[in-house]
């Protein structure tokens, strides 16, 4: 009996202190897009830095917005240590103060030497973020259904195509999509939406596909709704959709003509618990080589220039060579239209008030 | 001896109301104490965090809590022409020392949100402002300001600034209402492209009492049939009444989109016995049709359950009676039974009614554009566009609406008419 105890306690003090010797690891709680954006991220950031490092990320979805990190600073209760946001929601959270200043200087240079400050693309490093991925909102079609799709108009076109749309619900990109479908060039886009006229233009483009028109939230939904046959045609985060085509095998096209880019960055909520970690994932999962690596899971543009020679090929396929299916391939990038976060910043609330009246009349 | 009787019974009667009294106020008093537990923990995790959040409607202290002074200062100024010159300096110092905050709450963000709301466009004047405010390092303020931007020369920017200066505004109430405020700081009707919310109300309330009504309509013979069946029978008729409502919310939500969308099962059998065309799929979801439908399905038991308890307790015997003294059927159902069922039809409308106004999963999911209710903006607003005093002014709205018809409801049935059981 005493033996017994006597194993007992020492199996007990030496879990105790083996336990006690891994608190050392860190736990960070890492919040993203879900779907096949996290696993890529999971992929190249998650699981190498927990071999790093030792230390474990937790991985939470959301869709966007900054509506949880402002009930988590308000409430004084933070949970999430980092998030990847869009750029304006980036700057919106920034100018309300619910996000932490980050110290650029901290980042390591390229590989190739160049300095963090250079290394990045312009815009990347906002005053609370630190960009990773450049992304676009394309409109993709299932070739086996329909053929010769030719550009942004026969998207509105119902006469030629007919069957129904796929628009992500919320004003956002779908005015400047709508005005570069009725012919606006890309670089006037913002300055004709700033004009009463203009938006009543993109309003009135909108109307002539409103009662075909599938309003989609989340990432998922747009290569679901196509496979199921719900729509005809629909726009699209182009990174989810190239996941359809090669993992899946879809026979989805995507149109790269009228893309809107945009940029995600990594903000870490004001108050939030172990920054200290949190910066570390963040200085690790922006350098080159895992920048460049997410890029083999997920067609969507490291923001360093030193990645883009590291991009290869797709993970379980070495012959799909993802550079052409960037957002910034020259070849998809002939009319494209950068999302402005100045203009939605000051014009969301008013425009997505206009959006939602449109909406239920 | 007779005279002493009227005294006892004196004695005796009075003793005997403040008996009564007292043991009624023990009573009440012990029923109020075994209710305390539940009264406090309402009052914690329910009223206050609610009564909290619906005070935003009114109390938004965005400029007072950025730029102090100029607070105060503003709401001196007599609303003609621009503010004097005092004023501008005072605010320009405001702004510059607003800039280096970081506070949550009280950044330069926070108030070019607030007065973002009332003045589309004006979020970028505040923070480029701010930007340069620091660089004016004495007067003319005023000149100084404009020449950063001449939108500081229209009397409207200062005007918002005002009424935002105030803690306690009823703004979100004139925005909630489809009203706004014009150049000169009147309420006026807000432009038709931006009228939302009364419309929505209104459908809301109509889509509501729809449903409640379909509800009525479909459970009352359930209802009846499982109060009548024999044991054996009615008890499986209420597993199968029951097991739905113990399926979590969102995969019934999700099997009626599997069930009714365009290449659904319903579509597919009618398209292949005929019925319809291929290209002639009715379309049953992401529309009001849909949302009537999943909401109808997910509160049937609401008005199942209160109606079967209702039923079970009322005898056969009087439908009985009245047959046997020659009454048609129709007419004994409508003067005996029927009348019988008020409790319980009173608390089934009564619940599905109140659950189908602030329904929000369904309709967000199979809604479309045209099934979207109230919930769904309230939600928008505290999710999306973080306008959480908007969201919350919708929301008081809403309450009062919810309690003035619980009163008029109580004023035609009463509450003390309600039986669940």
């Amino acid at each position: 009996m005493n033996k017994i105890i006597n194993k007992t306690l020492i199996a007990a003090a030496v879990a105790t202190t083996m336990v006690a010797g891994s608190a050392q690891a860190e736990e960070i709680t890492v919040v993203s897009w879900g779907g096949a954006y996290t696993k890529s991220q999971v992929e190249a950031y998650h699981k190498p830095w927990n071999g790093y490092t030792g230390n474990t990320v937790i991985s939470e979805d959301y869709n966007g917005g900054l509506a949880e990190i402002k009930a988590q600073v308000e409430a004084g209760n933070v949970t999430w240590n980092l998030v990847d946001v869009e750029l304006s929601d980036a700057v919106r959270g920034c100018d309300e103060g619910i996000l932490e200043v980050m110290d650029h200087s901290v980042l390591p240079d390229g590989a190739n030497g160049v300095p963090a400050a250079e290394d990045f693309l312009p815009g990347a490093l906002a005053e609370c973020a630190v960009g990773n991925i450049v992304w676009s909102t394309v409109f993709i079609h299932d070739e086996s259904k329909i053929q010769g799709v030719d550009g942004l108009k026969d998207f509105f076109d119902l006469g030629k195509f007919p069957g129904k749309r796929g628009l992500r619900k919320g004003a956002k990109p779908n005015l400047e999509l709508a005005l570069m479908a009725d012919g606006v060039e890309p670089a006037d886009v913002y300055e004709v939406l700033s004009t009463e006229a203009g938006i009543d233009r993109a309003f009135a483009k909108l109307d002539t596909i409103k009662d075909s028109t599938v309003w989609w939230e989340s990432g998922a939904q747009p290569p679901q709704l196509l496979a199921d046959g719900e729509v005809v045609m629909t726009t699209a985060y182009n990174g989810r959709v190239f996941n359809a085509i090669a993992s899946e095998g879809k026979p989805f096209v995507i149109n790269w003509d009228g893309q809107v880019w945009d940029l995600d960055l990594w903000v870490i909520p004001k108050g939030a618990p172990n920054q200290e970690a949190t910066m570390d994932f963040v200085k690790f999962s922006t350098s080159t080589k895992a920048l460049a690596d997410q890029a083999s899971w997920i067609p969507y543009g490291p923001l360093r220039k030193s990645s883009f020679g590291l991009v290869s090929s797709f993970h379980s396929d070495p012959s799909l060579d993802m550079a052409p299916h960037m957002p910034t391939a020259p070849a998809n990038f002939t009319r494209a239209l950068q999302n402005d976060f100045e203009f939605w910043a000051d014009n969301s609330d008013q425009l997505n008030e206009r959006f939602n009246a449109w909406l239920t009349k | 001896m007779t005279t002493a009787n009227p005294s006892i019974d004196q004695a005796n009667t009075l003793p005997l109301k403040e008996k009564l009294a007292k043991t009624t106020a023990i009573q009440r008093r012990r029923a109020f104490l075994l209710t305390l537990p539940l009264v406090l923990f309402l009052l914690i995790s329910f009223v206050f965090p609610i009564g909290q959040m619906l005070f935003n409607s009114i109390h938004n202290n965005k400029v007072s809590a950025v730029v102090p002074d100029f607070a105060t200062a503003i709401q001196q100024w007599d609303g003609q022409g621009l503010p004097s010159e005092a004023t501008f300096e005072i605010f320009v110092k405001d702004l510059a020392k607003a800039k280096k905050v970081r506070e949550v709450g009280r950044t330069v963000g926070n108030m070019a949100t607030r007065i973002n709301y009332e003045m589309p466009g004006s979020r970028s004047l505040f923070t480029k402002s701010a930007r340069k405010a620091g660089k004016i390092k004495q007067g003319p303020y005023k000149e100084a300001l404009i020449k950063i931007d001449k939108k500081w020369a229209n009397p409207q920017v200062w005007l918002t600034l005002q009424r935002a200066s105030h803690d306690i505004s009823p703004s979100f109430y004139v925005a909630a209402m489809d009203l706004k405020y014009n150049e000169t700081g009147e309420v006026v009707e807000a432009d038709e492209l931006y009228q939302i919310y009364l419309d929505n109300f209104i459908k809301t309330l109509w889509l509501a009492a729809l449903i409640t009504f379909i509800c009525v309509l479909l459970a009352y013979p359930v209802a009846y049939l499982l109060s009548v069946l024999p044991l054996r029978q009615s008890n499986l008729l209420m597993i199968m009444v029951l097991l739905p409502f113990w399926t979590s919310l969102l995969v019934r939500t999700t099997a009626w989109i599997a069930i009714l969308q365009t290449e659904g099962v319903i579509n597919d059998l009618l398209v292949y016995f005929g019925v319809i065309g291929d290209d002639g799929r009715i379309q049953m979801i992401y529309n009001q049709t849909g949302t009537i439908i999943a909401m109808v399905h997910i509160l049937l038991p609401f008005m199942i359950l209160p109606l079967y308890s209702v039923m079970k307790t009322i005898q056969p015997t009087y439908m009985r009676a009245a047959l046997s003294m020659g009454s048609k059927p129709f007419y004994a159902y409508r003067r005996v039974y029927l009348p019988q069922t008020i409790p319980g039809l009173a608390a089934g409308t009564l619940l599905v009614f109140i659950l189908a106004i602030g329904y929000y999963i369904t309709p967000a999911l199979v809604g479309g554009q045209d099934g979207l209710l109230i919930s769904n903006l309230i939600a928008y607003h505290i999710q999306k566009s973080l306008n959480w005093s908007l969201g919350a002014a919708l929301g008081t709205m809403l309450l009062v609406v919810v309690l003035l018809l619980y009163w008029v409801y109580n004023k035609l049935i009463g509450i003390d008419k309600l039986k669940f059981g």
